[in-house]
């Protein structure tokens, strides 16, 4: 019922904002029906804070006057071994989420340069993963023949692989160089399957469909359907399919941080400060309570958003 | 059927290969010089070029790989004459950091990963079936989104995570529960039980709410095929035509699932074991790498690639079996 107001609303719009002789896009369909989730508009909005949260990491910084290098002696008990001082972790007007036992350094402002540091590797991964495997899985499913073959097996082998205990190994025997390009690096590796796999699928029933039988009928260049016609229709595969790649990625990244081959200290990383919490959480348990909320919060709320996303656009397939 | 089974295994072997030569490569390439690292701080490099000799480094890639591949299946002897040292069939080399045989210590730490596996397994097919059914046949109502709400909570909590927190609450601030130990059973049933507890429900939670998505997901899309309502319109009761009809075609799908799980878990759960200190395959993985052990890391990586690799031919034979239309189909 509530698709047909909005789908009013798009056809009443001037006829040069779409692109002529093309279907309205659903977007709005979808975005009206999605903002009267509840647990989408939380989602989003935890998503922009941890965003907005990466960005001005610097200007927090600024405003806290804590680096996220600082050691602050003052703000732990050295006859203690180094146990905040303070109630919960040593949360104080000075240090708004308490500091690190043992050094002092400031939590709020590590877990905001630890935003940055994961987004930036789940995004950049899930750009080149989705790149990856949406022109592979299309090449494979739509071509076929030899180039199916070769792409299938290479997937194959790629998710056969026990992906977690090779990427460390991997990430072990690396040197350490630039840490969060060589992660990106081994995430696409074994990512990009996961996309492609679905492309492929995809591409393969589309194939057959009538407007690309049209198209080829009127002498299109096969690179032409594929780039003009198949890969606008598998725009919703495509947004979910990216939207739930973040969150695993994240999580993989502080996965492996926490084993300690992913980010290296002394950049931080949510998933190494709980590694680092694990030796005090008895004393100390808003060390790991922290980060680890933060970390379980930004997947939440992606995976929550692609799971929507989706529920929406298959229900607009279907309809 | 026999020969659909032979050409997977034949598959099977070339992938184990493959992911041998890749770990082989890695190591090769990418890693610092192992004989600089075992000789330590004080070495001269004639103690380098004679550590190099006697562990056959200083031949070229093909033949290590080859004497590393052949040791596996044959042994093989470490440098000449009386300085010899020969590992038996199964041979993964020697650690770097203790000396001992790389099988050995695999084998010594098979039982605590298996014991972890099995009952973690138990838990998350209990409740991962149990949830996705009741989810499905409830679907809409309140049980459906609280069986959903809490499997998205468990698929997005990172289990070191969930780790802690079980610890922190159970152990320290209830005091429910003692510090987890490394006993076996025989030596203290219930201080094994009391270990145990805690990784098991950890790493149940995870897989139970993948799982009990999954499911869910099947269930509720077998309800809306033509035969159940032909299974409906002959008179059947609700629970059989599920029990019966529902429960097969949806569950098969899982068989693929847990086949895979089951036997990655086997190769060690990393995170968890090292989070509650258990002394199985995964903590020697996350050890050796800490350590930079190589022929450790090599071992436990080749182990996981083969039971990945083997539970995935014994979950295609079991699929025959379990879903007819497969058994037609590679006819």
């Amino acid at each position: 019922m509530s698709t047909v107001p909005s789908e009013l609303a798009v056809e009443t719009e001037p006829k040069g904002v779409l692109p002529t002789g093309s279907a309205p896009t659903p977007a709005r369909r979808v975005i009206s029906t999605l903002r009267k989730s509840p647990a989408v508009v939380f989602s989003v909005c935890v998503i922009v804070f941890i965003v907005l949260l990466a960005v001005f990491a610097p200007v927090l910084a600024a405003i806290t006057g804590w680096d996220p290098y600082e050691f602050d002696p003052t703000a732990i008990d050295s006859d203690l071994g180094g146990v905040p001082i303070g109630p919960f972790g040593g949360i104080s007007s000075s240090h708004w989420l308490g500091v690190e036992p043992g050094n002092g350094r400031d939590i709020l402002v590590r877990i905001a340069y630890g935003a940055r540091v994961s987004l930036m590797i789940a995004v950049s991964a899930t750009l080149i993963t989705t790149t990856f495997g949406v022109v592979l899985g299309m090449v494979a499913g739509f071509f076929g023949g030899l180039a199916d073959q070769i792409i299938s097996r290479v997937m194959d082998f790629l998710m056969a692989f026990p992906s977690l205990i090779f990427m460390i190994a991997l990430l072990s025997a690396l040197p350490a160089g630039n840490r969060p390009a060589l992660l990106v690096l081994v995430l696409s590796i074994f990512g990009w399957p996961y996309t492609a796999r679905v492309i492929r699928g995809q591409a393969m029933s589309l194939r057959n469909s009538e407007f690309v039988e049209a198209a080829r009928a009127s002498g299109a260049r096969p690179v032409k359907i594929v780039f003009r016609e198949v890969l606008p229709n598998l725009r919703g595969t495509i947004i979910v399919l990216a939207t739930l790649a973040v969150p695993s990625y994240i999580g993989t990244e502080a996965g492996l941080s926490f084993l300690g081959v992913g980010v290296m200290p002394p950049t931080p990383s949510w998933g190494q400060m709980i590694s680092t919490a694990v030796g005090w959480y008895a004393v100390d348990p808003m060390f790991f309570l922290i980060p680890g909320t933060f970390l379980f919060l930004t997947v939440f709320a992606f995976t929550v958003l692609g799971d929507n996303l989706r529920r929406v656009l298959d229900a607009g397939d279907a309809a | 059927m026999a020969i659909t089974i032979l050409r997977r295994l034949l598959a099977a072997v070339g992938v184990l290969l493959l992911i041998s030569l890749f770990t082989f490569m890695i190591f090769f390439w990418l890693s610092p010089d192992p004989a600089v690292q075992i000789c330590g701080k004080t070495c001269t490099p004639e103690r380098i070029d004679q550590i190099r000799s006697q562990l056959g480094l200083d031949l070229p890639f093909w033949q290590q790989y080859w004497q590393f591949l052949s040791g596996i299946f044959t042994g093989r002897t470490y440098g000449e004459g009386a300085a010899a040292i020969t590992c038996a069939a199964p041979c993964l080399g020697f650690s770097f950091q203790t000396n001992e045989s790389v099988t050995d210590m695999i084998v010594a730490r098979m039982p605590v990963s298996v014991t972890l596996a099995v009952g973690a397994a138990a838990l998350w097919l209990l409740a991962g079936i149990g949830g996705g059914l009741l989810s499905a046949v409830k679907q809409g109502t309140g049980w459906d989104r609280a069986v959903m709400t809490t499997a998205l909570a468990g698929i997005s909590l990172p289990n070191y995570f969930v780790a802690l927190l079980l610890q922190y609450l159970l152990v320290v601030q209830l005091r429910w529960l003692p510090f987890p130990q490394s006993v076996t059973f025989t030596e203290d049933p219930l201080l094994w039980f009391q270990s145990y507890l805690m990784p098991w429900l950890v790493l149940a939670f995870g897989y139970a709410a993948m799982y009990s998505r999954i499911v869910r997901t099947n269930v509720i899309d077998t309800l809306g095929q033509n035969f159940m309502r032909t299974a409906k319109a002959k008179g059947l009761d609700a629970p059989v035509v599920l029990r019966r009809h529902a429960l097969r075609p949806s569950l098969t799908p899982v068989v693929t699932l847990f086949g895979m799980d089951f036997a990655g878990l086997l190769g060690g759960a990393l995170i968890t074991e090292t989070v509650f200190g258990l002394n199985g395959v995964g903590k020697l993985t996350a050890d050796s790498i800490a350590k930079n052990d190589q022929p450790v890391i090599m071992g436990v990586t080749l182990l996981a690639a083969a039971l990945v690799v083997v539970a995935n031919i014994l979950v295609d034979v079991t699929y025959t079996y379990l879903d007819p239309r497969v058994r037609v189909k590679s006819a």
